[in-house]
């Protein structure tokens, strides 16, 4: 008999997301985002392509940038996971945040999530990023309404907020 | 694990090929042994001359090693594989074992001296990498063996490699690519040259015409030229979206007479950032 959702044993988890740590029972093929999503109703990470493409669905996983569309979730077992829900501290907007909205560093937003935790990410191996090392640290991240001119200009406001 | 499971079950490293696949349905693992948490296989180490990678080793952990700053085509090839949150996940040995056509790593690690150490319910075995990558997505590993480590000799100080390929943009493969290593003698002419393309045949394409045009010269406009026109020749590309075989082998043609220009700079001791281009 084909094993089905029904009859796939689940397998327990710990994660620590946004700083608040969950004991779950998932099935072992369930994918980040959707644990994310459909499991503890985080919906401000969002799926675009579905593909690894555009990076919509970025968040820190362990402190580093991943694409939670093609990250198992069994794979966050013991880890910290940050997403863009994680941000904001006390009702206080992260320095991220805020720079992206002073610089209207998006139209839509749909992608913005993603851009805000990848450009966590990489202020925080880079506080001053250049412009080479900004294109190449958002690379992973598609924008499909802003030409990205505004979105460079908030990562440097953000580097400036942070350092 | 992977022997008891048979024919059914795919090792799973960094996720970053064979998860989208199975999204696509275009694999369908009944089970996946998931590498991840196995301990010890994603170091990074130098020992005497060798550089030695655990199949598990990330494209980012590389790309950041002091280790492999000495060898700067390895730092080519991992900064500019896809984008950050790929190369956070990605691994060596997947990459290796997967041995897509226009994955980064294989020209990169064929035009230096690289072994892939292998290990199964058979023991274990070294294969040089020339002889590992037989055919498009296909290696000479058995059912149930794993890459366990990736073995590269550091180059001589008179060597300098690169590793230059054109993108449409980070997240999807090169268009083309090109690995160039050249070693120097005392006076300046090139020992040695190994020449290998990506993207443009079944498997990385060794230049062996653009080799000889490089070995026993002095690295000039001229010997450039002759390199990557025979370079033009070896490629061996399809037409497909990413462009026309014709367009392709001008591309061939570039790149080559980059990289030559780059890793030659490097061998004579230069420091020189090189990165991809992206269309």
């Amino acid at each position: 008999m084909p094993e089905t959702a029904a009859t796939i044993p689940r397998v327990p988890i710990r994660v620590t997301v946004n700083g608040a740590e969950q004991a779950l029972e998932i099935e072992p093929r369930l994918l980040l985002v959707d644990l994310l999503r459909e499991v503890l109703n985080l919906t401000g990470t969002h799926v675009g392509c579905d593909t690894s493409y555009c990076g919509a669905c970025t968040v820190l996983l362990n402190g580093a940038a991943v694409k939670s569309c093609t990250v198992l979730a069994v794979h966050a077992n013991g880890g910290e996971v940050l997403t863009v829900e994680g941000l904001a501290r006390n009702g206080e907007l992260h320095p991220v945040q805020k720079a992206f909205a002073e610089c209207q560093g998006l139209q839509c937003g749909y992608c913005t999530p993603g851009f805000l935790l990848a450009t966590l990410q990489l202020l925080r191996g880079n506080p001053s990023p250049d412009e080479a090392a900004v294109r190449k640290g958002l690379a992973g991240n598609t924008c499909r309404c802003t030409g990205y001119q505004n979105i460079f200009k908030a990562v440097e406001a953000a580097a400036r907020a942070m350092r | 694990m992977l022997a008891a499971l048979g024919d059914e079950a795919r090792p799973l490293a960094g996720g970053q090929s064979l998860v989208p696949l199975m999204k696509l349905r275009l694999a369908a693992p009944a089970h996946l042994v998931d590498l991840n948490f196995v301990p010890g296989l994603a170091s990074i180490a130098r020992e005497n001359g060798t550089l030695r990678f655990g199949a598990l080793a990330r494209h980012a952990d590389i790309e950041a090693s002091s280790l492999v700053q000495q060898v700067p085509i390895l730092h080519d090839c991992a900064a500019g594989i896809a984008d950050v949150q790929v190369r956070n996940r990605g691994t060596i040995g997947g990459s290796l074992a997967e041995a897509d056509p226009s994955g980064d790593w294989a020209p990169v690690l064929l035009a230096l001296e690289t072994s892939v150490h292998v290990t199964g319910p058979q023991g274990e075995r070294t294969i040089p990498l020339a002889d590992f990558i037989t055919d498009a997505y296909t290696t000479q590993l058995a059912r149930a063996e794993l890459i366990r480590e990736i073995s590269v000799q550091v180059p001589p100080k008179s060597s300098g490699g690169a590793y230059l390929a054109f993108k449409r943009c980070a997240p999807v493969y090169a268009t083309a690519s090109a690995a160039v290593q050249l070693t120097l003698d005392a006076s300046g002419t090139c020992a040695q040259a190994r020449v290998f393309l990506g993207c443009v045949g079944l498997t990385a394409v060794r230049a062996a015409d653009a080799e000889a045009a490089l070995a026993g010269k002095d690295i000039g406009t001229k010997t450039i030229e002759a390199a990557a026109e025979a370079a033009r020749a070896a490629a061996e590309p399809h037409s497909d979206m990413r462009g026309s075989a014709e367009y392709k082998k001008d591309l061939v043609a570039a790149l080559v007479r980059r990289a030559v220009e780059v890793a030659a700079r490097r061998a004579r001791g230069e420091r020189v950032e090189l990165s991809h281009v992206y269309a």
